[in-house]
């Protein structure tokens, strides 16, 4: 019984690690990108859309993960191109993903897929305590070693210093010759495909059907998730498993009669994000600090 | 320069006046036609599979039923509140002689504009606030929990049942306690774990909510939310679940026992009829703890689908159960009822009236835990 | 590819023609959209743009879906303007409403006319106390008040839930989520018009926004105050230099923009709702966030800015009233209008140039 919880709690966390790790390089890069829960839904639709009519799954992943990206093409486009304000064009690409993908997917309202497969024999995921790790489909799986990459990426390759000086300060970054647009739109487009993908998760494995909008909301606990792991990708993997715990223990709680109010356990993921940043801005080293360049627009004096 | 500014400028108004006087003289087609228009207020999308797709395939049996004698037209996704207002507003400026307005939030909405409109008739669904031009309806869902609780109650091998509840409003808390009425009836030993969704419809959320059920052991489940989350969760994990609001087979085919179908359309189309004869009526008093219309099996307002998935004697005691509710030979909250904290409701020979059910504050005997606040 | 250049100065021509061209443009892609999806074009269009603005009282219906907008818009503005980014006003509108709701509910048997002005200062005074969390941090710890106001926003409607469905909870509410209904005097009346009536739903809060957004744009232009507001934007050394507390001014930005959003919140709910409810605002305050960026910040276009967007909600409604026309697609077209506009806004702020021979230089 706990193991299935604990499967439970371990299947909601995947799609926030997808999509923050995704927000983390976009945020380390220097940009801010609001319009996470709508690169999601345009990810979960495709997704959707692509598997029911191809009948392939692996077809419908590609989609969720090119139409993320093509998403965030778009944002891309206008913050970097036209240096438009990060808020508010985070904003309205929320407005238009989640409108798009309501569209889009009207057609595939109320049909009915198969989700994805578990990896490991069944003999593995049966056995007790550590049975539960093998039980999962291979994007869970994915999406931990992704974060390990970005960390890798991140700390221990030049290219990852390069993305983190952008973050920081752009102007320096430039004057050291470094192009600071090109940096960061790899982040952006990264950013995009990673929510895509953490999109997918959602029709393709959690509840595999479409519903309009049917993240509800996933998007931002995404963002609030990055600050929680105050930019770094490890942290991104327990603080997503800790909010997925947050997410189901309020539900298991209900059925055995505990009386805790299910508002106050939702607002605790917002709460300790905010705990976690007034500590982190106390005494944190420059590691584990906002990007000091975040959201400014970067203008090329040429 | 300053002259090429002007000239853009000017360009630029002409092309406004221009994009005006084309714009403006479109709408002029529009006739005063004959037929009845009546339009039906949604709170989401009808695609939800759920409470406001059972309102939309009603709203096409009217259509079917009166065809070209009748038009109607939809607004989905309409928020309850201030533009609720508005919209239904605009639908009565629009020429609609009958407005159907589909959720309990939009009861002061549909009342502030009922007011304002003293020749179009309004019709709330499920709220209990009336005026001369304004009636009510509503559906008695409970009755088929009772005999989805009969039905669970024979299928179960653990002896607990998942319950995903929405809100605890006295709707879902009369669901709640019919279904454990209709348990108790067959089945002593199970249980009910209700959990709290706090929300219509987030398929996700519903999702997790029944896997937890699950994880907690339950193999029958229930549900007073709208999307058929639930039943997919049920049937990729081998346990059983009841539709809810319309058949949601293709979802689960394995794991739906049957579903519960809000049957709108003989409401609708009786009320339009009467419109249509001049005997509609808003019934008794305007301040009315129920519906002037509030119905359920006996009048097929609740239909059930087939019962599937469970052996014959299953179904046989289904059927009988569904019979004797809507003849009248089972009165669901009778007593002797306790609730779940020992208190005695209902005395050997009561029965529970609509006011009472209105009034519903508490769990019966069988349901674990206490209803939030 | 192309590299954008700083304007020098920024014409009154480009301010006002911008604008214009983004939403023709808007209004070209739209023709394409709707063709392709299969409507009348040109009706789609006149029930976005024309039909909201044909009768005196669906102009009245614009305005009073634009009151909150304007309120927090204005406030927003200031904001922005001092490079502060507070965008948590949805949470603040909760919290105001929450303040002078709690005040309504308490005194629900009062005749007194003190008890709106009273319930004023009150969601005033939520909504600057939950600005004033993260202007505190700002300062205090340098902590990115984007994020924190974010967050709060989802505290405060979580908060706001609770009470409805808890300990505010009407007795008579039959289990819903509402409270008991506000006293007479703690709602907002409508306008009366000598001779007309009142029209539709407009009501002296309208009146109230507009003279807010007339007031602020006086501050931000005339005043001392204002010129502070200028300089830490633009440069906050120079602000430092001529003697100016940076601090105290990011905080008082904070409790303006705040509080404003808190009376916003109260007036929506005395004026249209009259009892709380968990969903009081439908994302007042994200919107506002995108009026303000439309208006340029300038306080006082505000009152178009916002004005505009309220007319593609109401003229979204009204398609889908008279086509049919689905509300995704107005999501859709709302999402297109915003990417023009603000693609727009660049155009105002900078040159565009093109450069197809250096290799060297794309992109950067």
């Amino acid at each position: 019984m706990i193991d299935a919880l604990v499967l439970t709690i371990l299947m909601t966390s995947v799609p926030l690690i997808l999509a923050a790790t995704g927000e983390l390089v976009v945020e380390r890069s220097g940009v801010l990108n609001l319009g996470l829960e709508g690169m999601m839904l345009m990810g979960a639709v495709s997704a959707f859309a692509l598997t029911y009519v191809s009948g392939s799954l692996l077809v419908g992943l590609l989609a969720g993960v090119i139409s993320g990206c093509l998403t965030a093409a778009i944002f891309g486009f206008f913050v970097l191109g036209l240096a438009t304000n990060q808020v508010a064009t985070g904003l309205a690409l929320t407005i238009f993903g989640t409108g798009l993908s309501g569209l889009i997917g009207s057609d595939f309202v109320g049909k009915a897929i198969e989700g994805l497969p578990t990896v490991f024999p069944e003999t593995l995921s049966n056995m007790s305590f550590i049975g539960v790790f093998f039980a999962l489909d291979a994007i869970a799986y994915l999406s931990v070693f992704i974060a390990l990459l970005v960390w890798i990426f991140l700390f221990k390759s030049k290219y990852g210093l390069v993305l983190r000086a952008c973050g920081i300060s752009h102007n320096s970054a430039h004057s050291l010759g470094y192009k600071v647009l090109t940096v960061r739109w790899c982040s952006i487009l990264f950013g995009g495909m990673m929510a895509g993908l953490g999109g997918a998760y959602l029709p393709l494995m959690l509840t595999p059907h479409w519903s309009e909008g049917m993240t509800s909301g996933r998007g931002w606990i995404a963002l609030a998730l990055v600050v929680f792991a105050s930019w770094m990708p490890s942290r991104i993997i327990y603080g997503a498993i800790l909010f997925g715990a947050i997410t189901i223990m309020q539900l298991a709680g209900q059925a055995r009669g505990w009386t805790i109010p299910p508002q106050f356990l939702s607002s605790l993921p917002y709460i300790a994000t905010i705990f976690v940043l007034v500590l982190i801005s106390s005494k944190g080293t420059a590691k584990y600090l906002a990007p000091s360049d975040l959201t400014r627009p970067f203008i090329s004096s040429k | 320069m300053k002259n090429n500014r002007f000239i853009i400028f000017a360009g630029l108004l002409a092309i406004i006046a221009v994009v005006f006087y084309f714009a403006t003289n479109v709408d002029q087609v529009e006739d005063k036609e004959t037929k009845m228009k009546v339009a039906f207020v949604y709170l989401t999308n009808p695609g939800d599979h759920g409470w406001t797709y059972a309102h939309e395939v009603g709203r096409q049996q009217v259509q079917e039923h009166f065809g070209d004698k009748v038009e109607t037209s939809y607004v989905e996704n309409v928020p309850e509140g201030p533009d609720a207002t508005r919209v239904i507003r605009e639908l009565a400026q629009n020429g609609n002689d009958m407005i159907f307005t589909t959720s309990f939030g939009y009861m002061e909405p549909t009342l502030k504009v009922a007011k304002e409109f003293p020749n179009i008739k309004f019709d709330h669904i499920t709220g209990y606030m009336r005026a001369e031009n304004m009636a009510t309806g509503n559906i008695r869902f409970y009755e088929g929990r009772y005999v989805q609780g009969v039905v669970a109650g024979l299928t179960t091998k653990s002896n607990k049942i998942g319950y995903v509840a929405a809100f605890p409003i006295p709707e879902v808390i009369q669901g709640i306690n019919s279904f454990a009425q209709g348990l108790k009836s067959v089945n002593k030993d199970a249980t009910i774990s209700v959990v709290w969704a706090n929300t219509w419809y987030d398929p996700v959320k519903e999702g997790d909510a029944a896997k937890v059920l699950i994880a907690e052991g339950a193999d029958v489940l229930a549900q007073h939310t709208d999307s058929p989350a639930m039943l997919q969760t049920a049937e990729k994990s081998g346990v059983f679940g009841f539709g809810q609001s319309s058949d949601m087979h293709e979802f689960a085919p394995s794991a739906q026992l049957f579903a519960s179908v809000n049957n709108w359309g003989p409401y609708y189309i009786s009320q339009i009829q009467k419109a249509l004869d001049g005997s509609w009526t808003t019934g008794e008093g305007p301040d009315h703890w129920a519906g002037n219309t509030w119905k359920g099996l006996s009048e097929d307002f609740l239909v059930l689908t087939d019962f599937k998935n469970m052996p014959s004697n299953v179904a046989k005691a289904a059927q009988e159960a569904r019979d004797g509710i809507a003849n009248g030979s089972i009165n669901i909250f009778s007593g002797p009822m306790m609730d779940n904290e020992g208190n005695q409701i209902l005395a050997s020979g009561e029965v529970l009236d609509d006011g009472g059910l209105w009034a519903m504050n508490y769990y019966v005997d069988g349901v674990i835990g206490k209803i939030p606040n | 590819m192309f590299y954008l250049t700083p304007r020098k100065e920024i014409s009154l021509f480009f301010t006002i023609s911008i604008p214009i061209i983004s939403i023709l443009l808007t209004i070209i892609f739209g023709f394409f959209i709707f063709s392709i999806l299969g409507y009348d074009p040109g009706k789609a269009l006149y029930h976005f743009f024309i039909s909201p603005l044909s009768r005196l009282d669906k102009i009245a219906d614009l305005f009073v879906k634009a009151c909150p907008l304007l309120i927090i818009g204005t406030g927003l503005v200031l904001c922005f303007r001092a490079n502060i980014w507070n965008i948590g006003a949805e949470g603040q509108l909760i919290m105001g409403a929450v303040f002078s709701g709690g005040l309504a509910l308490s005194f629900s048997e009062t005749q007194s006319v003190w008890l709106l002005p009273a319930m004023a200062i009150f969601s005033f005074i939520g909504g600057a106390l939950w600005a004033l969390f993260p202007a505190l941090l700002k300062i205090k710890l340098r902590t990115n008040e984007i994020l924190v106001t974010l967050m709060l926003t989802y505290v405060a409607s979580l908060f706001l839930d609770w009470l409805v469905r808890g300990p505010w909870r009407s007795p008579t509410s039959f289990g819903f989520p509402l409270t008991k209904y506000y006293p007479d005097v703690a709602l907002i009346s409508k306008i009366y018009f000598p001779g007309i009536g009142n029209i539709s739903q407009l009501h002296w809060g309208v009146f109230i926004a507009i003279l807010i957004c007339l007031l602020c744009w006086f501050a931000m232009e005339k005043t001392v105050f204002g010129f502070q507001i200028k300089l830490i934007g633009d440069s906050p050394q120079a602000l430092r230099f001529s003697g100016f507390n940076e601090s105290k001014t990011t905080i008082t930005l904070f409790i303006i923009s705040g509080g404003l959003a808190g009376l916003a919140g109260m007036i929506e709910v005395s004026a249209n709702i009259g009892q709380l409810q968990p969903n009081i605002s439908f994302g007042y305050g994200f919107t506002a966030i995108i009026v303000a960026f439309l208006a340029r910040l300038n306080p006082a276009a505000v009152i178009i800015s916002g004005l505009l967007i309220a007319l593609i909600e109401v003229g979204g409604d009204s398609a889908q009233i008279a086509l049919a026309i689905p509300k995704v697609v107005t999501g859709v077209f709302k999402g297109i209008l915003l990417f023009f506009l603000l693609a727009g806004e660049t155009l105002t702020k900078y040159e565009i140039g093109f450069n197809y021979n250096q290799k060297s230089s794309l992109n950067d």
